[in-house]
């Protein structure tokens, strides 16, 4: 064989692999990059502005604690075939059952208020009325599942996925220092001032964001639905791995943002700091609003979906974006209650906002310890998880992820109720 | 309606509690360890949710 056949033959050979992967790919990738919806954005942009380049390197540690809780629910529900909320019924009982289901769906109905609430804060910038972008996000939304086929969903989620990633040529535009980014990118270190009560409350929000409960559920229920089987599990932790750092990017894309032009700044949402954008560099302050809507979206139509998954596995309703309404009545209408409810709230005058993001924190306290404890007792469950149950690498490194996020938001959640806990 | 919806609601939590009204789990050690963790925490921040609200009130 010559070397232009060899060529040639790698090239179909890449090519083949390349399709293979765009067939199985979608819900590491959109759950990954739905990570960082609108709260995640306003936590990123915060960042950048209170202590600069200082705290990337933190974030690119997340992106591998973010891969390896995800990565067991791709094995879950392609071994189990199983939903997160079907498997904890079956396996713990109807208590721990219905503890998870009510806290996940009054968690995600909250999670989603607060996507609406960065979707209108977003597009109010451009002078869009709420009413209007909620109408808008509504029929759009509704438009996405009504067709009936996952895989068409899943394709146009990945576009909004594809426009989340804004934040970095918007970063490229503003010339950022880029000695000082490989720095805090690459050697870590705390920020001036050292390890401070406002430092640590920061760094807990973004483990917070990092990872979510409805994360946990949505993608295995993805992975069930999308018909992942056991040969395609390699393809659905490339997924993962690839969705990871996509979501480290962005958010370091947003750090920079904040830290090269509003350096030492306060900023409580990210709508905000778009706002402020917009006499530096008018371009660059639209970009941060339109990705910040896109965040609120990509997370409004996840969250939605992984409680209506949740919900139609345990009612034995047909729950697939495969069905059309006909075939699937609760399942739709859960989906579009959940998310006319969640929009609703956001229109209503002097709503209790800021309670809500407050509680939104507290909440997830109490699902995510249970989650990721049943995702682990789940992943060394031998009956059914067979040969790709945990090996014991995975589960020192799971065990370890899983105790620090559970000591990490609970103390986050805490100092959610009580402020002054922390001495800040 | 509301009074058949329910109805037909309370239904299917009933056949539900049926259903997996038994564990699946292997009940091993390691697993009820966890569980009873599990239960203690849950029970100590409802409780600080719990105080909290009291002191809101007053």
């Amino acid at each position: 064989m010559n070397i232009f056949s060899q060529l040639y033959y790698r090239y179909k050979k890449f090519l083949k692999t390349i399709r293979l992967y765009l067939i199985i790919a979608g819900p590491g990738i959109i759950v990954m990059v739905a990570d960082n919806d609108a709260g995640g954005i306003t936590t990123y942009t915060a960042t950048g502005a209170q202590y600069g380049f200082h705290l990337i390197w933190f974030l690119i540690l997340l992106g591998p604690v973010a891969y390896y809780v995800q990565e067991m629910t791709v094995r879950l529900g392609a071994v189990t075939k199983r939903g997160h909320a079907e498997a904890i019924f079956h396996s713990f009982g109807a208590f721990w059952g219905w503890f998870s289901l009510l806290d996940l769906v009054f968690l995600d109905w909250l999670t989603m208020i607060t996507e609406f609430i960065g979707m209108t804060a977003a597009m109010s910038i451009f002078g869009v009325p709420p009413i209007v972008t909620v109408i808008v996000s509504w029929i759009v939304m509704g438009t996405m599942v009504l067709q009936g086929r996952y895989w068409t969903w899943e394709k146009v989620a990945l576009l909004f996925c594809g426009l989340n990633l804004i934040y970095i040529p918007a970063a490229l535009m503003i010339n950022p220092p880029v000695d000082k980014i490989l720095h805090g990118s690459f050697i870590p270190h705390l920020p001036p001032g050292g390890f401070t009560n406002a430092l640590f409350f920061l760094l807990m929000a973004n483990i917070g964001t990092t990872i979510a409960p409805w994360m946990i559920f949505f993608q295995q229920s993805a992975v069930v639905d999308k018909g992942m089987q056991e040969k395609d599990m390699l393809w659905g932790k490339i997924d993962t791995a690839v969705g990871s750092l996509l979501t480290v990017v962005v958010a370091a894309g947003c750090v920079v943002l904040t830290a090269t032009l509003l350096p030492g700044q306060i900023i409580n949402d990210a709508a905000t700091a778009a706002f402020r954008f917009m006499p530096i560099n008018h371009y660059v302050g639209a970009l941060l609003a339109i990705g910040l809507f896109d965040a609120g979206f990509l997370g409004a139509i996840c969250i939605s979906l992984a409680s209506s998954w949740a919900f139609g596995e345990v009612f034995g309703w047909a729950h697939s974006l495969n069905h059309k309404v006909k075939e699937a009545p609760w399942f739709y209408a859960y989906y579009f209650f959940d998310l006319l409810l969640a929009g609703t709230v956001v229109l209503i005058p002097r709503a209790p906002l800021v309670l809500i993001t407050l509680f939104v924190q507290v909440i997830a306290v109490t699902l995510l310890p249970a989650a990721l404890v049943f995702l682990i007792l789940l992943l060394n469950n031998e009956e059914t998880m067979g040969e790709y149950k945990n090996t014991l690498f995975q589960n020192v490194a799971n065990i370890g992820i899983v105790v620090m996020i559970i000591v990490i938001s609970t103390l986050y959640g805490i100092s959610a109720l009580f402020p002054k806990i922390l001495g800040g | 309606m509301i009074f058949n919806f329910f109805r037909s609601t309370a239904g299917a939590v009933r056949e539900i509690n049926q259903k997996y009204a038994t564990p699946h789990i292997k009940m091993t050690g390691g697993v009820r360890f966890s569980l009873g963790v599990l239960r203690f925490y849950l029970l100590l921040l409802v409780g600080i949710m719990v105080y909290k609200f009291i002191t809101l009130l007053h």
